[in-house]
């Protein structure tokens, strides 16, 4: 099939960014995005045009690294990562714009690639259960109920990849933050760091200028890994029994 | 090398071959059939496993390891390369003990590094099935699985940690499967006769990795680790004979920087993408370790290979990297090819049972579709070659054979099936367009893990004092082939239990002399780095670096993949040198240097993969036995199957970098088998 594509294309951090187009032949269904974007990168590095940055790693839609929006959408049409995406559900002669995840907490790079540290500091609010390395009893001393462990674990499918944060009006990262209060919030080795955990991360998350969540639900839809929506109530839950507790 | 610590092995990598002495060694090699491509060295051996019995080494190495003063250890200091299991888990846990430690990773996050792909699951000798698991068993089973071509006091000591990772992993609130009563679920996997693998669904990677990832981001938080994040390490520097620092590229400025510490730790995976096609992560790069081997680290092994049984097909000359299917899905599915070449092109579904050649079943009828990675690997190429292959012909070949769910969903229920592998089966008809709950999947082989890496001894410590490596990147504990879910096993128990109870005998000694900023090692390795990004910035030729990757990988999985000849070796190191030299004329990177540049990222990376492609054929030419994951033609029984020569090759290979187009010299680590028999494999 034949493209055009309309994708974002900035230098750096502060220079101005604006739409380029190309035009694409002999795109096979069977690509993925992001194969066909490395097509159109080996074109424009042969004609002299330097090729266009975009963050990929694994290409098997786990690691997260992989961003993009597409026609508007994070992730593009399908519920998966861009990585997953394949050139099948497009059509010949569509014309396609590609943009970078936008919001002000997940600031440029180049081109398609932005900086998502602000999740990695989230993390560091409280976004773990402190046990020690050689400090953990045996796996077997505390059960955990299957149905606690199954829930814990489909919220703690997170990639991290911010999808949520760029499908958002207002830019909120709550759904990012849910999933991880609700994974460790649902484990019995959770617990004892209930309430600081999601005081801090939530001030985190403020700082780093985020937006508040004010139940739209575009994060949960755009979700490559369909973290639910009720995250969002679970943080909030646990934020007001924090505040209860005169955390 | 002056003044060596008397914690380092007993090899001198300073030791020099007069003329004649090399002139005799290569005499007494002329038969061998990489006689022209190398030069022989001294011998080596481990210097620091404990000797006694098996089960008491490891207490004995951790009892005599010298302690740092609790005191003293917010003056030592760490670099680890690499945030995956074996790096993230390096990092918090030397954070924890207090030293002052920096994390890097070329991700945007250590979240993202490649261990969270993996899928199956993680062994750990627990026997909470009572089937009859222990730790010599999970010992015995691993010794063999690598074709007795690895240690037994490291193999003996994964094996006794692993108890702990799963405990470790728990208390972090990692999300393993669970029985209805809340206790561990576990599965058997890839050729083992016990249920000793744990899992979270086909995400097992991932939750472990995040659970690593947690423990270093609460370090961060604690002060004890700094992350570099999009940083790339493109040098070692060695000072005085120790490993002292690094130099990075920052990814996003461009800048080159030098990071100096008392120990360097390398944790910075497998270079299975010297294949191009595999199913490492784009970026996964054997830099850092290559690096390493040219400032005098041994490179042992590098022809193992291993290569997944389990993978989704090539669809085309598009194709960027390979996806695997965790091979837990062969407990449940059941692999075939037709038995008449005139089917292969048929809907699968219109095949008759009677018409159907269950192959794994057929040939190895007690363990079928578990054998080994390895076998599996190879029957489906055979097929192939047959005429018998399944699924769209690429270059004139149908390369693909089924792996049927069909029996597996009528015995257990769609749902069952779906509890188990709905992620999977939903990644394979996102990839190909076809539901696997209704036709079979195709699959086909792909490399995936590699278990050559840099040498270490028991400490996990390199022949460059200072240097340790630790996971995928060292060779230590798999032999010549690796057993499923022991990935993640080595990658934690190394991270979490092993190097942080060994580099404190280093680090005792420590802290040592602060490195000036002019010390000529460093503007030396600085100078380097500078006037190599500058040839491919100034180049300027006609060809992308991905074309030249493609290339290199199609030479290496044609003449260096399932089956190696001598032949095709030597073709391919000719193959290689010609490209290579091609590359350097005419690599076109544009853009600039001083920003992000992912062209110039892949061109470091591509160049080191050149000189350790090569290094692979020589190594695979010279080991003319077919062992695990290496399979050469001359060496086979009369039924086609692996023949190991215990008598010539029961030895590590560790190559020592010779300089630029100069040979490697080898020097053999001789394997003794003191609790286990040598026995030849057979799954028969």
């Amino acid at each position: 099939m034949k493209l055009n594509l309309k994708i974002w294309r900035q230098e750096n951090a502060t220079a101005p960014g604006g739409i380029h187009t190309y035009e694409l032949d002999d795109v096979s269904e069977d690509m993925s995005f992001l194969e066909m974007l490395d097509v159109l990168n080996e074109q424009l590095n042969a004609e002299g045009e330097e090729p266009i940055a975009f963050d990929s790693d694994c290409r098997e839609g786990i690691c997260g690294q992989c961003s993009l929006m597409i026609d508007g959408e994070a992730h593009g049409p399908e519920v998966t990562t861009t990585c997953q995406l394949h050139m099948r559900s497009f059509r010949d002669g569509d014309s396609i714009t590609i943009e970078p995840w936008r919001a002000d907490a997940f600031p440029i790079v180049k081109d398609l690639v932005v900086d998502r540290s602000a999740f990695d500091r989230i993390i560091q609010q409280g976004g773990y259960i402190s046990v020690n390395t050689g400090a953990a009893p045996d796996a077997h001393a505390t059960p955990v109920p299957k149905d606690k462990a199954n829930r814990a674990f489909d919220v703690a499918t997170c990639i991290g990849c911010g999808a949520c944060v760029a499908a958002c009006p207002n830019g909120s990262a709550s759904l990012f933050l849910g999933a991880k209060i609700t994974h460790l919030g649902e484990l019995p080795q959770g617990q004892a760091e209930r309430d600081t955990r999601v005081v801090n991360m939530i001030g985190q998350h403020d700082a780093e200028g985020f937006g508040g969540c004010t139940n739209i639900g575009e994060c949960t839809a755009a979700c490559p890994k369909e973290i639910p929506l009720d995250v969002i109530s679970r943080l909030n839950w646990d934020l007001h029994a924090a505040l209860r507790h005169g955390k | 090398m002056t003044d060596l610590p008397d914690t380092t092995n007993s090899f001198d990598s300073s030791r020099t071959l007069d003329a004649a002495a090399l002139a005799e060694r290569e005499g007494a090699q002329q038969t061998d059939d990489a006689a022209d491509y190398y030069v022989d060295g001294d011998p080596i051996q481990d210097t620091k496993a404990p000797g006694g019995p098996l089960e008491e080494r490891w207490n004995t190495r951790q009892f005599e390891a010298r302690i740092a003063n609790p005191a003293n250890r917010r003056r030592l200091s760490v670099i680890v390369v690499g945030t995956g299991l074996a790096g993230a888990s390096a990092a918090a846990t030397l954070g924890e003990a207090g030293y002052v430690v920096k994390s890097f990773c070329y991700q945007d996050s250590p979240r993202r590094a490649h261990s969270i792909a993996a899928q199956g699951g993680i062994n750990a000798a627990k026997n909470y099935k009572g089937d009859g698991d222990s730790v010599y068993r999970l010992f015995y089973d691993t010794i063999k699985g690598g074709d007795y071509r690895s240690r037994e006091s490291n193999v003996y000591r994964l094996a006794q940690v692993s108890t702990s990772i799963i405990d470790q992993c728990v208390a972090q609130g990692v999300p393993f499967a669970r029985e209805y009563g809340g206790l561990l679920d576990n599965r058997s996997f890839g050729g083992v006769q016990v249920s000793r693998t744990f899992y979270a669904r086909g995400q097992t990677g991932q939750q472990l990795l995040i659970g690593a990832y947690q423990a270093l981001e609460r370090q961060v938080a604690a002060g004890t680790v700094k992350c570099y994040t999009r940083h790339e390490m493109v040098e070692l520097i060695v000072v005085d004979g120790r490993a002292r620092g690094i130099i990075v590229r920052d990814m996003v400025t461009g800048e080159i920087e030098t990071y100096f510490a008392d120990v360097v730790v390398l944790a910075s995976g497998g270079y299975g993408n010297v294949f191009f096609l595999s199913t490492n992560a784009m970026g996964c790069n054997v830099t850092a370790a290559w690096r390493a081997h040219r400032k005098g680290a041994l490179m042992a092994n590098p022809c193992y290979t291993q290569i997944h049984p389990t993978c989704i097909p090539v669809a085309g000359a598009h194709q960027s990297k390979l996806t695997l299917m965790s091979e837990s899905l062969r407990n449940d599915g059941r692999i075939w090819v037709p038995k008449n070449q005139a089917d292969c092109g048929k809907d699968p579904r219109e095949i008759p049972e009677e018409d159907r050649d269950y192959y794994l079943e057929r040939i190895y009828p007690a363990f079928g579709n578990l054998v080994p990675r390895d076998i599996a690997s190879r029957q489906a190429k055979n097929m192939c070659d047959e005429g018998r292959g399944v699924g769209p012909e690429v270059d004139g070949v149908r390369r693909g054979v089924y792996l049927d769910f069909a029996e597996a969903i009528d015995r257990l229920g769609r749902k069952a099936i779906e509890d188990k592998y709905d992620n999977l089966f939903d990644m394979y008809a996102r990839i190909t367009g076809e539901d696997p709950y209704t036709s079979p999947m195709r699959i086909y082989p792909a490399v995936h893990y590699v278990m050559g890496g840099l040498w270490v001894d028991y400490d996990l410590q390199s022949t460059i004092p200072g240097l340790f490596v630790t996971g995928e990147a060292n060779f230590s504990d798999h032999g010549a082939n690796r057993l499923g879910a022991s990935a993640l096993m080595q990658g934690l128990a190394d991270g979490y239990f092993v190097l942080p109870n060994t580099i404190r005998d280093y680090l005792a000694e420590g802290p040592f002399e602060k490195i000036a900023e002019d010390d000529p090692a460093v503007v030396e390795a600085q100078q380097s780095v500078k006037s190599r990004i500058e040839q491919f910035m100034t180049t300027n030729g006609t060809r992308s670096v991905d074309s030249y990757h493609r290339e290199l990988g199609h030479i290496m999985w044609e003449y260096c993949g399932m089956e190696r000849s001598e032949d095709g070796l030597r073709k391919a190191i000719d193959l290689i040198r010609s490209l290579k030299e091609d590359f350097w004329r005419n690599v076109r990177v544009l853009g600039s240097a001083e920003s992000m540049n992912q062209s110039l990222e892949k061109a470091g990376r591509v160049a080191d993969f050149f000189e350790l492609g090569e290094l692979m054929c020589i190594d695979a030419l010279n080991r003319r036995e077919s062992c695990g994951g290496h399979f050469r033609a001359e060496s086979q029984t009369e039924e086609g199957e692996a023949l190991r020569h215990d008598d010539q090759y029961a030895y590590v290979a560790a190559w020592e970098w010779g300089g630029a187009d100069e040979k490697p010299i080898l020097h053999k680590e001789h394997l003794t088998y003191e609790f286990v028999e040598m026995k030849q494999r057979s799954y028969k």
